[in-house]
């Protein structure tokens, strides 16, 4: 058996290591990294309430919009604030335009480029394959770089700006869409829409989200033309659904909140048995065992981030979040396993989650986000306010839970006098990529690493590079 | 001459910057470097190498046996915890970021701080700075940070700091260009080496609620049309971007987006707080418009909101226009 050390991890958001024991060209454990500690919760104690909003956004610049959501909804929770429904699906665009540029981002210059690496120049897809996703080169890169910036110019409609908008607040949103603002929103929309229908998927978006299973899907891919499709073929010739396996419950929030019931539903759905089962938010705890971390409460709304470098068996800024002791599997895979759409729940019951599987949840996803987009922007009412003016007080506690692109994302509150006493945050890579626990229980990509074939390769396995990626770590919201 | 060889480093960051970056040029940022012969070394986010290929490429460059044109740097420089650098370790290397930074910063021609927090420190270093987190050459006001107020690039340059939380992808992108041209001297930095080209003009130039501005009808809450500086805020007559007078994201801004103007430019605004109300002492504002004599703002905002016409004063606290301006051709005699 011998110890491989894999980093620094790029093409993720922010960097990471992992640790790999190899036996006989297999990785037989692995030890995750967060290899960044920046205090954000240590800096947010203390200050008024309101300078969440212009903070907590900056823990991240891919995922901004929602953690302003996540800060938003805790300060909501305190005071018992609705929202202006304008400025709810004004809020529900701009999070929606994030968390699609986000997928994108993810497949296009994050996930895809492994492909077109020298390793695979064996295969016969691969030509053409670098050809389109060659990091930096591909011509893909020339496409779908333009199509998010139209894209995030939603930010510039209801957010001013993006990354990082105080736009989001407990009121609702602080732009106005007029007509004319609307119609701009519109044709945005169409745009993405187009460039899903063209480039993506090669069809039209009700044909992709009518698909309700694996078969359905094998049918609808053969022959036809598309990156998606493009991908499939990669993932039939590699086995990715062999590869990155993960075995932990499904986690979501629920998404988008709407007047009345979310877009996708919040709950857990545990892939073992296909079971899905409600949410109890008070089964969340958070273990330091492992983590560069000085003891504290378990539960996170009591609990201190105190940060401890020299801490016996840490290994990772990251704590170990645990549901019912539990980890926990959250990202785009989780949340249409747990809304129950068809077509996910089906390749899960055939293969369970891995790689295959995370990479096809989250391009169904960004084609269903395109159509809620464009539903939000009609249900607008123009003449209506966008910011309920209703006073908060700022006392007590409350919990802010959304779902950013890569999973839960939730903000427990504490705040008194206005001011903040207790800020801690756990971000959907907290989850995923969390260390072992007290009982030695490793975090759902540890997990999904062993058995990875790494075969003479060593820290160059592209595998390992696969399975890493199809989780979508934020690593800079992990310790945040 | 060889090419020009572009080193972007992520550090204490949030990745927002490269996040900015990512939405320059019609054809994508890839190209548009490509247009300026910027070779791109390594890009933490979109590069193909990872890990020891990595690792080989920054020894190449710690020992220049690569050419290192620009060294890009974003994020703050976390020195903590004790001076060890630990809060921010480079993956697979053993080493901090403190100290890669340290190492290739002096093998550079051009050193550019991308955003607020590698420029000043930013929000890593907001209250008590839990990670002893600086900016390259600065924390906050005071000149020094990581390399030391003399540091000079091999260019002869101080630390060039694109400040901004995030910064305008133009700022960035305008900024690598003119480095590329070699169109860049000290003289065009300003006193916290920012690039003049958008550190010469103030974020309120150009703001659409000038108006408002001119006559002192103000916001009194979140997602009305006034002026956001008497009540909300609004630091855009004191922090420096030309904001207001470019796109972000196809046409927004801070301000066109309801909300103030934070300073996000300055060093140090991270240790402001209460960002959407303004400070005032006896009912003035206590940051007052650059250059401006209290006395004489005190006069023209009394003097503006005794002539303030009623159709500025009502769209003032209203969310849309509820007096529209009635043009004088259509006036009937």
């Amino acid at each position: 058996m011998r110890r491989i050390t894999v980093g620094p991890f790029n093409r993720v958001e922010g960097d990471l290591e992992v640790r790999l024991d190899i036996d006989d060209g297999v990785v037989v454990s692995a030890e995750v990294t967060a290899p960044l500690y920046r205090g954000f919760e240590q800096i947010l104690e203390g200050r008024p309430s309101l300078d969440a909003l212009t903070l907590a956004p900056r823990i991240c610049g891919i995922c901004s919009v929602s953690q302003s959501m996540a800060a938003v909804a805790a300060l909501r929770a305190v005071d018992g604030l609705h929202p202006a429904p304008n400025g709810l699906h004004a809020a529900n665009i701009a999070h929606a335009a994030e968390n699609a540029a986000d997928h994108l981002t993810h497949f296009y210059v994050f996930f895809m480029p492994d492909f077109a690496r020298a390793s695979y120049a064996g295969r016969p897809w691969h030509a053409a394959v670098a050809e389109r996703f060659a990091a930096t080169r591909g011509t893909a890169a020339r496409e779908v770089l333009p199509a998010r910036a139209r894209l995030l110019e939603i930010m510039g409609l209801v957010a001013g700006k993006w990354p990082h908008s105080l736009a989001f607040q407990p009121g609702g949103t602080t732009r106005a869409i007029g007509l004319g603002e609307r119609v701009r929103l519109l044709s945005i929309i169409a745009n993405f829409r187009s460039f899903l229908e063209t480039t993506v998927f090669y069809d039209d978006l009700e044909a992709v989200l009518a698909l309700d299973s694996g078969a359905a899907l094998e049918s609808w891919r053969d022959g036809r033309g598309g990156d998606f499709a493009r991908f499939l073929a990669i993932a039939d010739d590699l086995a990715l659904d062999k590869l990155g396996r993960g075995a932990a419950p499904l986690m979501s929030f629920g998404a988008y909140q709407g007047v009345d019931a979310p877009l996708f539903a919040a709950g857990l759905y545990d892939p073992a048995t296909s079971r899905w089962r409600a949410l109890d938010i008070d089964a969340i705890t958070e273990d330091v065992s492992h983590a560069w971390m000085r003891d504290t409460a378990a539960e996170p709304a009591l609990a201190q981030t105190l940060p401890d470098a020299d801490r016996p068996g840490g290994y990772s800024w990251c704590k170990a979040p645990r549901l019912d002791g539990r980890p926990i599997e959250v990202g785009a895979l989780a949340r249409q396993a747990v809304d129950g759409d068809a077509l996910i729940r089906d390749l899960l019951r055939r293969h369970g989650p891995n790689v295959r599987t995370r990479v096809i949840a989250r391009l169904m996803e960004t084609a269903g986000l395109a159509l809620a987009m464009q539903r939000w922007a009609r249900q607008i009412a123009l003449d209506a306010p966008f910011l309920d003016p209703a006073a908060r007080v700022g006392e007590g506690a409350g919990i802010g839970l959304v779902e950013a692109a890569r999973g839960s994302l939730g903000h427990w509150i504490e705040l008194s006098g206005d001011r903040i006493r207790r800020y801690q945050i756990i971000a959907p890579t907290t989850w995923n990529f969390s260390p072992r626990d007290a009982n030695g229980i490793a975090g759902p990509l540890e997990q999904a690493l062993v058995g990875t074939p790494v075969g003479e390769e060593g820290a160059a396995s592209v595998a390992v590079q696969h399975v890493v990626r199809s989780f979508d770590p934020c690593m800079v919201c992990t310790a945040h | 001459m060889g090419p020009i060889n572009l080193l972007w480093l992520q550090a204490a960051g949030c990745g927002g910057c490269t996040m900015a970056i990512l939405e320059q040029g019609r054809a994508g940022w890839f190209a548009e470097l490509a247009s300026f012969g910027i070779n791109l070394l390594w890009h933490p986010s979109v590069s193909e190498a990872t890990a020891d290929e990595v690792t080989d490429l920054l020894a190449d460059v710690a020992a220049e046996r690569t050419a290192l044109s620009i060294l890009v740097v974003e994020g703050a420089v976390l020195r903590g915890p004790n001076g060890s650098g630990r809060f921010n370790m480079l993956g697979g290397t053993g080493r901090s970021m403190a100290s890669w930074i340290g190492e290739l910063a002096p093998r550079a021609d051009y050193v550019v701080a991308v955003g607020s927090c590698s420029a000043y420190g930013g929000v890593p270093a907001a209250g008590h700075n839990p990670t002893d987190a600086s900016g390259l050459q600065f924390l906050g006001t005071e000149p020094g940070g990581v390399l030391g107020a003399a540091f000079r690039s091999k260019a002869g340059l101080p630390v060039i700091n694109i400040a901004g939380c995030a910064p305008h992808p133009g700022w960035i992108a305008e900024t690598l260009a003119a480095l590329a041209l070699g169109d860049f001297s000290d003289s065009a930095l300003d006193s916290f080496a920012r690039p003049k080209f958008f550190a010469e003009h103030l974020a309120h130039h150009g703001c659409a609620r000038n108006e408002f501005y001119e006559f002192k009808a103000s916001a009194e809450a979140m997602s009305q049309r006034g002026c956001l500086m008497e009540h909300l805020g609004c630091k855009a007559t004191q922090a420096v971007g030309d904001c207001n007078q470019r796109a972000w994201n196809g046409g927004g801004s801070c301000t066109q987006g309801g909300y103030p103007c934070i300073a996000c430019t300055s060093p140090g605004f991270e240790a402001a707080s209460n960002y959407m109300t303004t400070a005032k002492v006896a009912g003035i504002p206590v940051g007052l418009p650059l250059d401006m004599p209290k006395a004489w703002f005190v006069a023209l905002a009394a003097l503006s909101k005794s002539a303030t016409p009623k159709r500025v004063r009502a769209n003032a606290n209203a969310d849309h226009v509820v007096v529209p301006p009635t043009p004088s051709g259509q006036r009937r005699k």
